[in-house]
C-alpha cells in the first residue's frame, strides 16, 4: 500500500518537482553516507548517554532531519555509519521505520557499524572495505539540517566529472556573514577563509582555523601565480554536505593518516596536490543547510527551524498527522493541541511547547523550546532555553539560555544560569543556583580527558549501560556556588545540592566557553570585542589582496579611536604576539615598539606599561586556568622577557608605571592575577624589572589613596616590609 | 489492463446516470484548478512517519503534492483504492463499514495537511457517495432495474443472466445496472493503479461465479462506490470546461480584466474567452512573493491576449480602469468566504472601493463545507522566509549570539489570505454563477450534513 501510493504520488501531475531528481539518480542509484557520529566531544556530557544524532532539535532527532532531507533529495540508498552508541542509533532506525523501507520511491537505509573508528577518516575506510559504494555519493553527517535541492549541485558535479575525472568532490557552501565582533559564523564556528576560482568554482585554499588575532592569511604564492583570478571569501559557511566520487574513499584508504574531513582531507588535497585531484564548490542559492557542531549552533539552528527557514521541516508540518499535532500561532508560537496552559502563563514569541506539557500560573516562556510531557510549576521563568522531554520544573525556578535534557528535575526555586547544560536525569535541589556555563551529568567526567579533538565522544558503550554511582557528588574547580557537595554518599538531595557530577570545562577552557554555548555572548565580552572591530574592518576589506605578515599593517590604520593609548596598547600586544610566534627577533621588537610609540606620540612610560601588559597577557593565555600554572607561566614569561622590560624601565617613573599597570590589570582586565599579586611582585623585583625604590614609592603613594585602592598594597605588605628592612640593613652596613 | 473492455465514449455514459431518481444532485462535470499554492516551489518534503506505516506514507503523498486540484485528484484516487481494497464483511451494514474505512483513512489524510481543504472535501464527497449508493440501493430497488438503459456492458449481461433469488439481489442488480457506465470509468483507470485492477478483476471473477447473492450484493455496493469515485475523479479532471464555458457571458468586448497571481482556472477561463474571439485586456498583479503572475502573463501572451503586468502594490492605482476582477481560489468556505493566495484581500478591497465586480472562479472540489474560524491563522500556512529574503544577505541580522538571544529579525510569509464573503460579487463554479450567500446551499448538495466533522464518528 505504501509503495503504491508513493509511486502514484510521483506520477501525479502536481508532484513533478519531487521527482526531478529521479532521472538523475536512475543510473546508477544515488547513494549517501551518513556519519552518525561527530567524532568530537563538543556535546559532552550529553553524548555520554545518547548519541548526538539522536538529540532532539525542536522535538525531532537530528538524524531524522538528515534522513528526511536525503530521501527528499532523491537518494536511493543511505548508509548510516554508527560508532558510538551504535545500538541506540540502530534501534532508532528500526523503530522509526527507516530501516525496513525498501522499494521504489523510498530510500533504503542500512546501518554500518564499527566500534574502533575514532574519526571520520576511519569511518570512510570502513565503508570502503565494505565495498558498498559504487558510484558518486553524498557524504553528510547526521547532524546536518537542510532543505536544499540537490539537483543542481548533483548535475554540476556529474557534468564536471565527465569533463575532468580528477574533480572528486563538490562541497556545498552557503553565503553567511561572520560576525565582525567575534569572528564566528552564526553557528559558532570560526570563520572560514576560502579561495575559490571565480570561473570554475574550484576550491584553492581552505582554512577553518584562521587565527583571528592575526589579521592576515598566508596563501601559497603558487596559487596566486597559477590562477589568473581568485576570490577570497570569509563570508562563506561550510555546510558539510559533500558530493564525492568513489575516489574519495580510496584516497582515505591510501592516506591512512587522514582523520578529519576538512583539516586533513581537504587541506591535504589542496596542499599536497595528490594526483592532481581537485575539489570544487557549489554555492547554495536558495534553501537552507547547516550543521550542528556545538551548542551555539544548536541554538541557532533551532531558531532557524522555528523561524521556518528549514521549511517544510518545521514543527507544525512535521507533527501533522500525529494525534497531537502542534499548530503555529501568531508570532511564531508552536503549541501542541493537548498542552495544558494556565491562563496567566505567558508564552512569548518564537517558542515551541510539546504535547502533554503542563505550564502553571504566571509562568513566562520566552524564545524557548519545551519538550513533551514536561511539568512546569508556577512563576517559572524560562528564557532562551531548550527543555527536552519529561522535565519537571517546580515553582519559582528560573532557567535562562540553557539546555535541559530529558528527565531533569529542578526543585522549587532552582536557578539555572546562562550557558548551562544539564544532562539526563540530573536533579537540582531547592533554591540552588547552577552557575553559568556549568555542565552537569550523572556520569563522572572521564579523568583521562584527552584534548585530542578527534577522539570519539564516548569511550565505550559500557559507560552508558551501567548506572553510575551518583550518590557522591563532586565539584571541581571554581564551582563554589553550588552548596553542599555531599561527599559522604547519601541519596538525600531533597534539601539542597545537585545530583550529578559537575564537569569542569574541558579542552576549550573557561576563556572560550562563551563562544560556543547556548547563551548569548555577555555584554562585557562584546564591549571588549568592540575595541578590536575597527582594526579588523580595515584588513577584512582588503582580504582580496592577501598580505604577507608584515610589520606595517598597523601603521595605516585610521586613528579614529578617541583613546589612542588603548589603541597603542593593542598594537603593542599584537606586535608582541608576533614576536612570541617567532616572527620577529627581540631587537626588532624593541624597534617596532619604539616606532609605534612615536607614531602615537606617547611617553616611554606608556611603552613600559603596554609591554608589561602584553607579557602578562601571554602568560595568562599560556596558563589556561589554574592559579598554580599561572604563577609558573608568569614567572617563565617574565624571565624570558625581562631584558625587553628592562629596556623600558630606565627610570623610577617607568617602573612605577609598570606597577600601576599591574595593579590596574588585577583590578580590571585580567582579574586572574589578583590573588597572585603579592607572589608576582617579588618576582618583578628579582628580575630587576622594578627596583625597590619604585615599590616603596608606589606603596607610599597608595597610602593616601582610597581604601579600595589599597587592596594590593595590603596584599603585598609583607614583601614591602621585607624590602624596608633590607634597606635599613643596607643603610646600616654603609654606615 | 487486465480486463480489456470496449470502452464506450465517456459522453454517452453520463446521461444514464442523470436518470437516476435517487441521485438528488446531478453531478455535472467538476472543476479544478490548482491555484492556491505555489507550483514551482519545492514540494513539501515531509515525513510524518510516526504513526501507522501505511497512513504515514499516505500523508506523505498529500504533503508532497501541491495545488488543490492535484491534491483533490490524488485523494480521490487514494480513497478509491481504499474502497477497492476494503474487505466487505458479512455484516448487515456494509455501507457503514465502508464509510468507516474511508473515514479512518480520510482522517489521517486531513491531519496530514489540515491546510489543504481539498483533501477534506474529497473525503466528505466520498462518504456522501457511499451514503447515496446505499440509499439508492434500497430505494430504487427493482424499479431501478427498469430504468436500465444500456446493456452494452459485459458485466451487465452477466448479471442479467444470473438467477435472482431475492429482492436484495435484485436491488443489487438494479444498482449495478444503473451504475454500469460508472464501472466503465473505473476500468478506464485500471492501468493507473494496480491495486484497483487487482480488486476489479477479482470482483469480476467472483461476479462471474456469483457464489452467493449476499456476497454479490456487497460486491455491487463496492463496485458502485468505486464507479462513483471514478466519476468524481473525472469531474475533477475536467472541471475547467464547464467553468470556462461561461467565460463569454462574463467577459465582454474591450473589457479590462484584473487578476492576481496564477490560477489555472482563471487561465482556462481567459483562454476560453479569447478563443471565442473576444478582445479584452488583462492586468496581471504579479503575486509576490512567488510571482506566479509572471508565469500567467507569459501564458496569456502566448495566446495573444493583451497583458499588462503590475506589482501587487499597484492594484489600487490601476483598479479604476478595470471592468472586472477575476481570480482563482484555494478554497471556498461555507459562508462564501474565500481562502486565496496572499494579497487577494487587498485586491478585493480595492475592487469594492471602486465598485468593480470581484469574481471568483473555483471548481466544486474547492467548496468546503466548513465555516472559517480565525482563518488568517488556522487556515494559513507560513512558508520559508527564503522566498522573501536571501539568507546570506541577512545572515548578519541573525547572529543570535550577539543579539541577546532573541531574534530581532522575523519574517512572516503566509500563503493565504481570507476574503470575506461581502467582498465577493460572484462565484463561477462548474454549476454556474452563484452569489456568496448561496454557497451553503450548493454545499448541501455535495455533502451530507453528518459528514462535516470527519473525525467525530470514528472516535465515537
Amino acid at each position: 500500500m505504501s509503495k503504491k501510493s508513493r509511486s502514484r504520488g510521483g506520477g501525479g501531475a502536481g508532484a513533478a518537482a519531487g521527482d526531478d531528481h529521479e532521472d538523475l539518480a536512475r543510473p546508477p542509484p544515488l547513494q549517501a553516507v551518513l556519519l552518525a557520529d561527530s567524532f568530537t566531544l563538543k556535546f559532552r556530557p550529553i553524548t555520554l548517554e545518547r548519541p548526538k544524532v539522536l538529540l532532539p532539535l525542536v522535538h525531532m532527532p537530528m538524524i531524522e532531519y538528515t534522513l528526511t532531507w536525503l530521501e527528499s533529495a532523491g537518494v536511493d540508498e543511505a548508509f548510516v555509519f554508527c560508532c558510538a552508541h551504535s545500538h541506540q542509533v540502530k534501534e532508532y532506525l528500526e523503530k522509526s521505520g527507516w530501516a525496513e523501507k525498501a522499494g521504489a520511491g523510498s530510500m533504503a537505509v542500512t546501518a554500518v557499524e564499527s566500534h574502533d573508528a575514532i574519526s571520520a577518516g576511519d569511518a570512510l575506510r570502513v565503508i570502503y572495505e565494505r565495498g558498498v559504494i559504487h558510484g558518486d555519493f553524498i557524504l553528510i553527517s547526521g547532524d546536518t539540517i537542510s532543505n536544499m535541492s540537490l539537483k543542481d549541485a548533483l548535475q554540476e558535479h556529474m557534468d564536471r566529472k565527465k569533463k575532468d575525472p580528477l574533480a572528486v568532490m563538490t562541497m556545498i557552501i552557503k553565503h553567511s556573514k561572520p560576525s565582525i565582533l567575534t569572528h564566528q559564523t552564526r553557528l559558532g564556528n570560526d570563520e572560514i577563509v576560502m579561495a575559490i576560482d571565480p570561473e570554475t568554482k574550484e576550491l584553492l585554499y581552505y582554512e577553518d582555523r584562521a587565527d583571528n588575532s592575526h589579521l592576515y592569511v598566508t596563501i601559497d604564492k603558487d596559487i596566486l601565480t597559477n590562477n589568473p583570478s581568485l576570490q577570497l571569501h570569509n563570508d562563506m559557511e561550510d555546510c558539510y554536505i559533500d558530493i564525492c566520487s568513489p575516489e574519495v574513499l580510496s584516497l582515505f584508504t591510501d592516506n591512512f593518516d587522514y582523520q578529519h574531513l576538512r583539516r586533513h582531507f581537504v587541506k591535504g588535497l589542496l596542499v599536497d596536490d595528490i594526483m592532481g585531484y581537485k575539489i570544487y564548490t557549489h554555492e547554495l542559492r536558495s534553501g537552507y543547510a547547516a550543521r550542528i557542531d556545538n551548542f551555539r549552533s544548536y541554538d541557532t539552528v533551532s531558531k532557524d527551524v522555528i523561524q521556518r527557514w528549514t521549511y517544510p521541516m518545521v514543527p507544525d508540518v512535521i507533527s501533522s498527522g500525529d494525534c497531537s499535532e502542534s499548530r503555529l500561532h501568531r508570532q511564531g508560537i508552536y503549541k501542541a493541541s493537548d498542552v495544558t496552559l494556565s491562563h496567566s502563563a505567558q508564552i512569548g514569541a518564537n517558542s515551541v511547547v510539546g504535547s502533554g506539557t503542563r505550564i502553571g500560573d504566571h509562568c513566562k516562556v520566552l524564545n524557548s523550546v519545551i519538550g513533551e510531557g514536561c511539568k512546569i510549576g508556577k512563576n517559572v521563568l524560562i528564557n532562551g532555553s531548550y527543555i527536552w522531554d519529561n522535565v519537571i520544573i517546580e515553582d519559582g525556578c528560573k532557567v535562562s539560555n540553557s539546555l535541559v535534557c530529558g528527565g531533569v528535575h529542578l526543585k522549587a526555586g532552582a536557578i539555572v544560569e546562562p550557558g548551562c547544560v544539564l544532562s539526563f536525569n540530573v536533579e537540582v535541589g531547592k533554591n540552588v543556583g547552577v552557575p553559568a556555563h556549568s555542565k552537569v551529568s550523572l556520569l563522572p567526567q572521564p579523568s583521562n580527558e584527552d584534548s585530542d579533538e578527534e577522539l570519539e565522544y564516548a569511550d565505550t558503550n559500557s559507560g552508558v549501560t551501567e548506572s553510575p554511582p551518583f550518590s557522591s557528588m563532586r565539584s571541581n574547580g571554581d564551582q563554589a556556588t553550588v552548596p553542599s557537595e555531599d561527599e559522604s554518599g547519601t541519596f538525600e538531595i531533597g534539601t539542597c545540592g545537585v545530583v550529578g557530577y559537575i564537569w569542569t570545562s574541558g579542552d576549550t577552557g573557561i576563556l572560550e566557553e562563551w563562544r560556543q554555548s547556548i547563551a548569548p555572548i555577555p555584554k562585557e565580552k562584546l564591549e571588549e570585542l568592540q575595541h578590536a572591530v575597527s582594526e579588523d574592518d580595515g584588513s577584512e576589506d582588503e582580504s582580496n589582496n592577501p598580505t604577507q605578515p608584515d610589520k606595517d599593517d598597523s601603521s595605516d590604520i585610521a586613528v579614529e579611536d578617541d583613546d589612542p593609548f588603548s589603541k597603542f596598547e593593542k598594537e603593542v600586544e599584537e606586535t608582541f604576539q608576533r614576536a612570541l610566534g617567532g616572527g620577529v627577533n627581540r631587537d626588532n621588537l624593541i624597534l617596532e615598539i619604539n616606532g609605534l610609540r612615536l607614531a602615537y606620540s606617547l611617553q616611554h612610560a606608556d611603552c613600559a606599561g603596554a609591554v608589561f601588559y602584553s607579557v602578562m597577557k601571554s602568560a595568562l593565555v599560556a596558563a589556561q586556568s589554574t592559579n598554580d600554572t599561572l604563577l609558573k607561566t608568569t614567572a617563565e614569561a617574565l624571565g624570558k622577557w625581562k631584558d625587553l622590560l628592562r629596556n623600558y624601565t630606565k627610570t623610577v617613573d617607568e617602573e612605577m608605571e609598570i606597577l600601576l599597570k599591574f595593579e590596574e590589570m588585577c583590578q580590571e582586565t585580567t582579574k586572574e592575577f589578583s590573588p597572585l599579586f603579592s607572589k608576582i611582585l617579588p618576582f618583578l623585583y628579582d628580575t630587576e624589572v622594578v627596583s625597590e625604590d619604585a615599590i616603596m614609592r608606589w606603596a607610599e603613594e597608595k597610602e593616601h589613596a582610597d581604601e579600595s585602592d589599597k587592596v594590593f598594597v595590603k596584599q603585598s605588605e609583607a614583601f614591602i616590609q621585607w624590602l624596608k628592612e633590607a634597606e635599613e640593613e643596607d643603610d646600616e652596613e654603609e654606615e | 489492463m487486465l480486463v480489456p473492455l470496449p470502452l464506450p465514449p465517456r459522453k454517452t455514459l453520463t446521461p444514464p446516470r442523470l436518470l437516476l431518481a435517487a441521485d438528488p444532485h446531478p453531478k455535472s462535470e467538476p472543476p479544478p484548478h490548482l491555484l492556491g499554492s505555489p507550483l514551482r516551489a519545492p514540494p513539501c518534503r515531509t515525513c510524518s512517519r510516526s504513526s501507522a506505516t501505511s497512513s504515514s506514507s499516505l500523508s506523505a503523498v498529500v504533503r508532497k503534492v501541491e495545488g488543490s486540484h492535484a491534491v483533490a485528484r490524488q485523494t480521490a484516487e487514494l480513497l478509491r483504492s481504499v474502497v477497492s481494497q476494503h474487505r466487505m464483511g458479512s455484516s448487515a451494514n456494509q455501507a457503514a463499514a465502508l464509510a468507516d474505512a474511508v473515514r479512518a483513512v480520510g482522517e489521517q489524510l486531513i491531519a496530514a495537511n489540515p491546510i489543504e481543504l481539498a483533501v477534506g472535501n474529497i473525503v466528505r464527497r466520498v462518504l456522501h457517495i457511499i451514503k447515496e449508493e446505499d440509499i439508492s440501493a434500497t430505494a430504487v430497488g427493482i424499479e431501478g432495474l427498469s430504468v436500465t438503459v444500456d446493456s452494452d456492458d459485459e458485466y451487465d449481461s452477466e448479471h442479467d443472466d444470473r438467477p435472482s433469488l431475492s429482492a436484495a439481489v435484485l436491488a443489487a442488480h438494479a444498482r449495478n445496472a444503473l451504475r454500469a457506465p460508472s464501472l466503465q470509468t473505473l476500468l478506464e483507470d485500471i492501468p493507473v493503479s494496480p491495486a484497483i485492477s487487482r480488486t476489479a478483476s477479482s470482483t469480476g471473477d467472483s461476479d462471474g461465479k456469483s457464489k452467493s447473492g449476499d456476497k454479490s450484493s456487497t460486491r455491487k455496493l463496492k463496485h458502485d462506490v468505486i464507479a462513483a469515485i471514478g466519476d468524481l475523479i473525472d469531474e475533477i479532471d475536467s472541471c475547467y470546461e464547464p467553468i470556462s464555458e461561461q467565460a463569454v457571458e462574463l467577459i465582454h468586448q474591450n473589457e479590462v480584466i484584473l487578476t492576481l497571481g496564477r490560477s489555472r482556472t482563471v487561465k482556462e477561463f481567459l483562454y476560453a474567452a479569447k478563443e471565442k474571439k473576444r478582445s479584452f485586456r488583462v492586468f496581471v498583479a504579479e503575486g509576490a512573493p512567488r510571482y506566479q503572475g509572471h508565469v500567467l502573463a507569459k501564458e496569456l501572451v502566448e495566446k495573444g491576449v493583451q497583458t499588462t503586468v503590475i506589482t501587487d502594490s499597484a492594484v489600487f492605482a490601476m483598479i479604476s480602469r478595470v471592468n472586472m476582477v477575476i481570480v482563482g481560489a484555494h478554497a471556498v468556505m461555507a459562508n462564501g468566504g474565500v481562502i486565496a493566495p496572499v494579497g487577494m484581500n487587498m485586491v478585493a478591497l480595492a475592487a469594492q472601493r471602486h465598485a468593480v465586480p470581484f469574481v471568483v472562479v473555483a471548481g466544486s472540489h474547492k467548496l468546503c463545507p466548513l465555516y472559517p474560524h480565525n482563518p488568517e491563522v488556522l487556515l494559513n500556512e507560513l512558508k520559508s522566509p527564503s522566498d522573501l529574503l536571501d539568507f546570506g544577505d541577512f545572515s548578519d541580522c541573525m547572529h543570535f549570539s550577539t543579539q541577546d538571544g532573541s531574534p530581532l529579525l522575523n519574517v512572516v510569509n503566509p500563503t493565504f489570505d481570507y476574503v470575506p464573503p461581502k467582498l465577493v460579487s460572484l462565484f463561477i463554479t462548474d454549476t454556474g454563477g452563484h452569489s456568496p450567500s448561496y454557497m451553503y446551499r450548493l454545499i448541501a448538495e455535495y455533502y451530507s450534513a453528518d459528514d462535516l466533522v470527519v473525525r467525530r464518528k470514528s472516535t465515537a
